[in-house]
């Protein structure tokens, strides 16, 4: 074991240390031992001593495993390569105690034994193994059911919040929905030939607890288009302090229903008089606050499906982009074949016109929504103006000149 | 750097057994790139490839997108993993004896 007095210093605050785990696997595994003793090198020097990223893989997959190796091979052996494994992840993060522990046992014998559970895309992640194991920790995977995620300029794994399988709010099953868009796009996923990555996130309702909207370039978010389904009388025993706000998951006792509710709704479309809530469901944006705070008493309604948003992504330059509303609402039924459709008709549009490593967000930024939603067959909807009454302009294209001149009265 | 003998030839090669320098390419590099990726017989189609790649290569400095090796060549992606198991980057460039495309994580 190296000595590594900086690192230990992690290990001294009140929190879980990543330190003391990693010093437990490195009793029994030399490339976890010599992590660490990179690591403390790392803190030393003040700079990274990993080499820029490689590339590794097994036959047939152009994605899945990154390769990393140290520019220390001679100090420090063990993470001479140290290439992760993209594990896809089942729906949802849902394993038996089973499966993980197949999946344990085999990167037990394949690698380091290092896992992050989960990775930000999605996948479980194997951390550190060399390359002459890649194939038999692939083989074994397989034999087991379990396949590689994306990586590179691919699709990549899709991920869901647990939606119906654990919330009553989930608009449409999310977890269907990412196993099917899993399926569909497998040959996207393991041959990258986009001009960057392209990430599916479905959330089962605006609260977005996958953050599909700031994290997914394909943010597929839960809504409902009826009324938020009201029950008076657990709206009283709210304001009555029988029922405890968020199912007692705040410091309060008691709910303000016009203090913490009524007056904190962002567009002001409800009103309460002490016995009866009232919302304005044309004006409700669907935001959850007032769902989430009295769960006993509202709930989305029943007409439901999603809205689809493009385009969240972090560029260095220009700073963190949302996703940006293009379909207001899908009905969300299998086999979602216009959600594929759509998918692979943006995805076609973007490496047309994208340049390498654009991401899709950034291409309809830069082509206009005019020339997006054209690109991708889309309806432009008025729901896709960012602040209404403030765009006053909508440029036309020639056709529509033509159209006019020829009779049209209407865009329809 | 590692050094590869085959064939009375020596490569030096980056850690992902990348040529470092194009002008080290010739065909016993290809045929000992050929056997490390499991090919069996090496084809026209096999050719077009590795000279779109090495034209494109010399032209611009970079390894071109996957989009422009198949609109070029005519080859469906599906095909090109068809011809090159390990894909057209880790396969392909490698034979044509490009340096190693930046890949990202
Ligand atoms: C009959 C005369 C004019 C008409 C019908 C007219 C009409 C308009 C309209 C429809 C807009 C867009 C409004 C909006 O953003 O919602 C506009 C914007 C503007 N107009 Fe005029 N305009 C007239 C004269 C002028 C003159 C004389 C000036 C300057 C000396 C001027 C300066 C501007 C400016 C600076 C804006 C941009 C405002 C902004 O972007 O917020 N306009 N005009
Ligand atoms: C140093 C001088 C000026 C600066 C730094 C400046 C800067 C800007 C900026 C940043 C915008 C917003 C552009 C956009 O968001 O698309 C703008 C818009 C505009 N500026 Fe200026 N401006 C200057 C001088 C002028 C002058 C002298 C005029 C008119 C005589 C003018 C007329 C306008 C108009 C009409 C717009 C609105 C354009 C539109 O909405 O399409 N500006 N200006
Ligand atoms: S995003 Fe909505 S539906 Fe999904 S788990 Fe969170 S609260 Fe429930
Ligand atoms: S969901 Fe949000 S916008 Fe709609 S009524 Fe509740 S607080 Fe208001």
């Amino acid at each position: 074991m190296h000595k590594t007095p900086l690192l230990d210093q992690l290990e001294s605050g009140p929190w879980p240390s990543f330190i003391k785990d990693l010093k437990r696997v490195a009793a029994r595994k030399k490339p976890a031992a010599d992590l660490l003793g990179l690591l403390e090198r790392s803190y030393k020097d003040k700079i990274t001593h990993w080499k820029h990223g490689g590339i590794v893989g097994v036959l047939g997959y152009g994605s899945g495993i990154i390769g990393r190796y140290t520019d220390l091979p001679e100090e420090f052996p063990g993470v001479e390569h140290f290439h992760t494994v993209r594990v896809n992840q089942p729906s949802g993060w849902f394993y038996t105690t089973k499966a993980l522990r197949e999946l344990c046992d085999i990167w037990d014998e394949h690698g380091s034994s290092i896992l992050n559970v989960h990775g930000s895309t999605g996948d479980m992640i194997f951390l550190g193994t060399t390359t002459p194991e890649l194939e038999p920790c692939f083989a074994k995977l397989t034999a087991k059911g379990w396949d590689l995620g994306g990586s590179g300029s691919a699709m990549r794994s899709p991920s869901c919040c647990v939606g119906m399988a654990r919330c009553e709010w989930s608009c449409y099953d999310t977890m269907d929905l990412c196993y099917e868009a899993t399926q569909n796009f497998q040959f996207e996923m393991h041959r990258p030939s986009f001009p960057y990555k392209f990430k599916i996130k479905c959330s089962g309702c605006p609260n977005d607890c996958v953050a599909a909207v700031a994290r997914a370039d394909m943010s597929v978010i839960g809504v409902w288009k009826d009324d938020i389904r009201i029950d008076q009388a657990a709206v009283k025993a709210y304001a009555g302090g029988e029922l405890k706000p968020r199912g007692g998951a705040t410091p309060y006792a008691k709910l303000d229903v016009q203090a913490d509710v009524v007056a904190l709704c962002p567009t002001a479309c409800m009103a309460f008089d002490g016995k009866t809530l009232k919302i304005d469901n044309k004006n409700c944006n669907h935001c959850m606050h007032c769902i989430s705070l009295m769960p006993q008493a509202l709930r989305p309604g029943t007409e439901t499906g999603a809205t689809l948003l493009l385009g969240s992504h972090a560029p260095i330059l220009e700073g963190a982009q949302m996703s940006w509303v293009i379909v207001p609402f899908m009905e969300m039924e299998t086999p979602y074949e216009p959600f594929m459709d759509l998918v692979a008709n943006i995805t076609e549009w973007w490496s047309e016109n994208g340049k390498n490593r654009e991401r899709v967000g950034e291409l309809m930024l830069r082509l206009g929504m005019r020339a997006f939603f054209k690109g991708v067959g889309l309806e432009p909807p008025p729901q896709t103006v960012k602040t209404p009454r403030a765009n006053p302009f909508f440029f036309w294209h020639e056709e529509d000149f033509e159209a006019e001149a020829a009779g049209r009265k209407y865009i329809k | 750097m590692a050094t590869i003998e085959y064939k009375g030839k020596t490569f030096s090669v980056d850690e992902d057994g990348f040529l470092e320098n194009l002008d080290q390419w010739c065909q016993e590099w290809v045929d000992y790139v050929k056997d490390s990726e499991g090919i069996k017989e090496l084809t026209d189609e096999h050719w077009k490839v590795i000279n779109m790649l090495q034209d494109y290569y010399k032209k611009n400095g970079i390894a071109p997108m996957v989009r422009i090796l198949s609109k070029v060549t005519g080859f469906k992606l599906k095909h090109i993993y068809e011809l090159f198991p390990s894909g057209p980057g880790k396969g392909a460039c490698k034979m044509a004896g490009l340096a190693k495309p930046t890949g990202c994580v």
